[in-house]
């Protein structure tokens, strides 16, 4: 029996082992293509014949076809304006559908509900007419355009908040409403500090969306290059007329981009467990 | 202080203050001055008091009026919905001047578009309407009480206590209405115009009714072949997507979970570096990978194994296949980080009983463990099923659709939502475009309710426990 259970357990580490090195082995390949001196998109060997920090370099200096700096700077106020904003939208609604009773209450739930099963890009054609319509797609008023792209939606994405919401005891309400809080203090003095943990959650997933999307920044930028995010900069190093030149920038900008969302990612993992399993308890 | 509202049965919620009025109510008790108010907003807020508020309902009729009587105000932007505009740009004679001038035609785009959203402020105007009426009526029937109604400096004090939902809902659903419904809408509507670059259809249009939804139907139709096909494939993709993502997840989970298997956590977190990367990075190395001359296929050369680069992108059955399996390195992590919790919860008794009657692990797998998954999963594996008919990232990013069959504009890996997005950013064909999206919201819509209404944990809550 116990040498069953040994050679049982054998056969999974070497399972899991392969298997790890297979899912990092594209990243694995990724960083080293970043490092590689040889030109082009393809080579014939798997690691490059010889490496350089060359490329890192040229992609913060040379900056006159494509210039990341301006594109991490363009998404980083995005990125921290639509934090904000989401995470302000989340926070209210999910207190107010958890906590209180007022007569658009299921209405406004049920169209969250609807509204979240229509493909997002169906309407985006139809938000970037509004927003021309608005004057919001010229110049300077770009970055204000994508940042209420991306946040305009969160008023429906808070069925995780809420459900985290729902096991925050409501004797704790009744308390403080004794007490002589208002509903304002009851919000801002205990439901928020109680959600401390989900709150890092929002923040981060709301924080990365503006780096991660390139679908709606591409329809909304178009060739305003002034105002690329780095996820549209990099999909465009890789267009037929740069691919050549740019292939190893464009793996260190997706190294630069990935490395600290995935250090985000895996600090809050945690926080992200507990968001899935509320999702499944709600 | 907790009044008799805070013990409704059932709710359990914090009250709100006092009941409303409805506006029914407001007319029969309110009296002349109420029906008055009808006209003149605010009147009975003024009557009684409340000058701040009266002025603030008078102020937004006068707006409201204003907007919707001046010219090219609502009433206009209403009345041209129906013709969508018939002047085409172009120069016309000018007698007096006697020279040619240009005229800017009309944009039937922007005349829908401004159409629909006056609309929306007149849908909306009625509410505050309906409002003022009932406030009048509330602050008229204090006074007769005898007390004196709220003050302006009360009713902001009410606005972060009772009606604190007024003060937060208000700028998320604004958000939301402008920037959410009002595009769909105006979206839903093109399906019935033939807006599109076919024939020329760009600036001015016309409704045609339900030509696009029968063109798109008819199988026999270039339009309709593609439509059926890309269905077919989404749904084909969606369950296979879903399902082999949701038995290999729970497998791998379930092995992690072997009581024996140390260094969970980093098994766990190694996985999870496709959810930590970004799409279109991961994606878009794999893409590149995946290329005639990219690195699998010159490994394999190498190694002599083929002779000529295997046609991973460019072959129908070998896309299909690809754009599945990529999924399932992207997908399986977040099954993992799902089933984990679940699977501690399996109760013990179901294993016992299984060894009892000599079930091998595999029957006992699919007797016991995937039933139970299946059964508390249900929520999650109906969004995981939406979400893959939706899943924009891993066939456009991968495969871009392709490959694609000269003369079509969908290729064999499009899915309805990629189609969609092909139809109206790349092609202009935006009726088509929201025919597609109408009805992937409608197989959408069909797939969650038919799946949750026959799920056993919708039918027997009870059930496991």
């Amino acid at each position: 029996m116990k040498r069953r259970r040994i050679a049982v357990d054998t056969v999974i580490y070497i399972f899991l082992t392969l298997l790890c090195i297979l899912w990092l082995l594209p990243f694995f390949w990724l960083i080293m293509q970043s490092f590689r001196s040889e030109p082009g998109q393809f080579i014939e060997t798997f690691l490059p014949k010889s490496y350089t920090l060359d490329n890192y370099v040229r992609l913060f200096t040379e900056t006159n076809v494509i210039n990341f700096s301006r594109m991490f700077l363009n998404t980083l106020v995005i990125a921290v304006c639509t934090c904000i904003i989401s995470t302000f939208f989340v926070l209210s609604v999910s207190f107010c559908t958890s906590r209180l009773k007022f007569p658009f209450r299921r209405p406004y739930m049920n169209t969250a509900l609807v509204l979240n099963l229509f493909p997002g890009f169906m309407s985006m054609i139809a938000v970037y007419f509004i927003l021309k319509a608005l004057g919001l797609t010229e110049g300077d008023m770009i970055p204000l355009a994508l940042i209420i792209v991306f946040s305009a939606g969160s008023g429906t994405q808070f069925y995780v908040m809420k459900g985290y919401m729902d096991t925050i005891p409501r004797a704790l309400d009744e308390a403080a409403a004794i007490d002589g809080c208002t509903k304002w203090q009851i919000f801002t003095r205990i439901t928020l500090p109680l959600c401390k943990p989900m709150i890092v959650y929002q923040v981060v997933t709301s924080f990365m969306a503006p780096f991660v999307d390139f679908i709606f920044a591409r329809i909304i930028v178009r060739a305003e290059a002034k105002y690329y995010t780095v996820s549209i900069g990099l999909w465009s190093m890789l267009e037929r007329e740069y691919v050549w030149d740019w292939y190893t920038r464009f793996c260190d900008g997706a190294v630069l981009v990935s490395v600290p969302v995935a250090v985000l990612f895996i600090v809050t993992q945690k926080y992200y467990r507990e968001a899935m399993s509320g999702s499944v308890k709600g | 202080m907790l009044n008799e509202k805070t013990r409704l049965p059932g709710g359990k919620m914090l009250g709100t203050g006092e009941s409303r009025m409805m506006l029914l109510q407001a007319f029969s008790r309110g009296g002349p001055v109420i029906w008055a108010s009808a006209l003149l907003m605010g009147l009975g807020n003024l009557v009684s008091g409340q000058i701040l508020k009266g002025s603030l309902f008078l102020i937004i009729e006068t707006a409201f009026l204003i907007f919707f009587f001046m010219k090219d105000g609502g009433l206009a932007r209403i009345a041209a919905l129906p013709s969508l505009g018939d002047r085409a740009q172009g120069e016309v004679w000018n007698e007096e001047k006697g020279i040619f001038e240009y005229i800017e035609g009309d944009r039937s785009q922007l005349i829908l578009l401004y159409g629909i959203a006056a609309v929306f402020v007149c849908v909306l105007f009625v509410f505050i309407w309906r409002a003022s009426v009932i406030s009048g009526a509330e602050a008229l029937s204090a006074r007769r009480a005898g007390g004196s109604p709220s003050s302006f400096s009360d009713d902001i004090r009410e606005l972060f206590d009772n009606r604190i939902h007024r003060l937060l809902m208000f700028l998320p659903s604004a958000f939301l209405l402008v920037f959410t419904v009002l595009p769909l809408v105006y979206m839903m509507s093109m399906a019935f115009t033939d807006f599109s670059r076919e024939g020329d259809r760009l600036v001015l249009f016309d409704w045609v009714g339900l030509r696009n939804f029968t063109s798109v139907f008819n199988a026999s139709s270039i339009v309709g072949k593609q439509f059926w096909q890309v269905l077919l494939w989404t749904l084909v993709w969606a369950f296979f997507a879903t399902f082999l993502n949701f038995i290999f997840g729970t497998l791998l989970a379930m092995m992690i979970n072997r009581p024996s298997i140390r260094l969970k956590g980093l098994w766990r977190t190694v996985l999870a570096t496709t959810i930590a990367v970004p799409q279109f990075v991961s994606l878009m190395v794999i893409r590149s990978m995946l290329q005639p001359q990219g690195i699998i296929n010159r490994l394999l050369q190498n190694g002599a194994l083929i002779a000529s680069p295997l046609p991973f992108l460019t072959d129908t059955a070998f896309a299909r296949a690809l754009v599945i399996i990529v999924n399932l390195w992207i997908g399986i992590p977040y099954t993992i980080l799902q089933v984990t919790g679940v699977l501690n919860n399996i109760p013990k008794e179901q294993y016992d009983a299984t060894k009892v009657d000599g079930c091998n692990a595999f029957q006992t797998f699919m007797n016991v463990t995937v039933p139970y998954m299946m059964f508390v999963l249900t929520p999650y594996l109906i969004t995981q099923f939406t979400g893959n008919i939706n899943n924009f990232n891993v066939i456009y990013l991968l495969t871009r659709g392709e490959p694609i069959t000269v003369g079509n504009s969908a290729g064999d890996t499009d899915l309805l939502i990629t189609w969609l997005y092909k139809l109206s950013v790349d092609q202009q064909k935006y009726n088509l475009a929201a025919v597609i999206g109408i009805l992937t919201f409608i197989v959408l819509s069909a797939v969650a309710l038919i799946t949750y209404n026959n799920s056993r944990s919708y039918k027997n809550e009870e059930g496991f426990k």
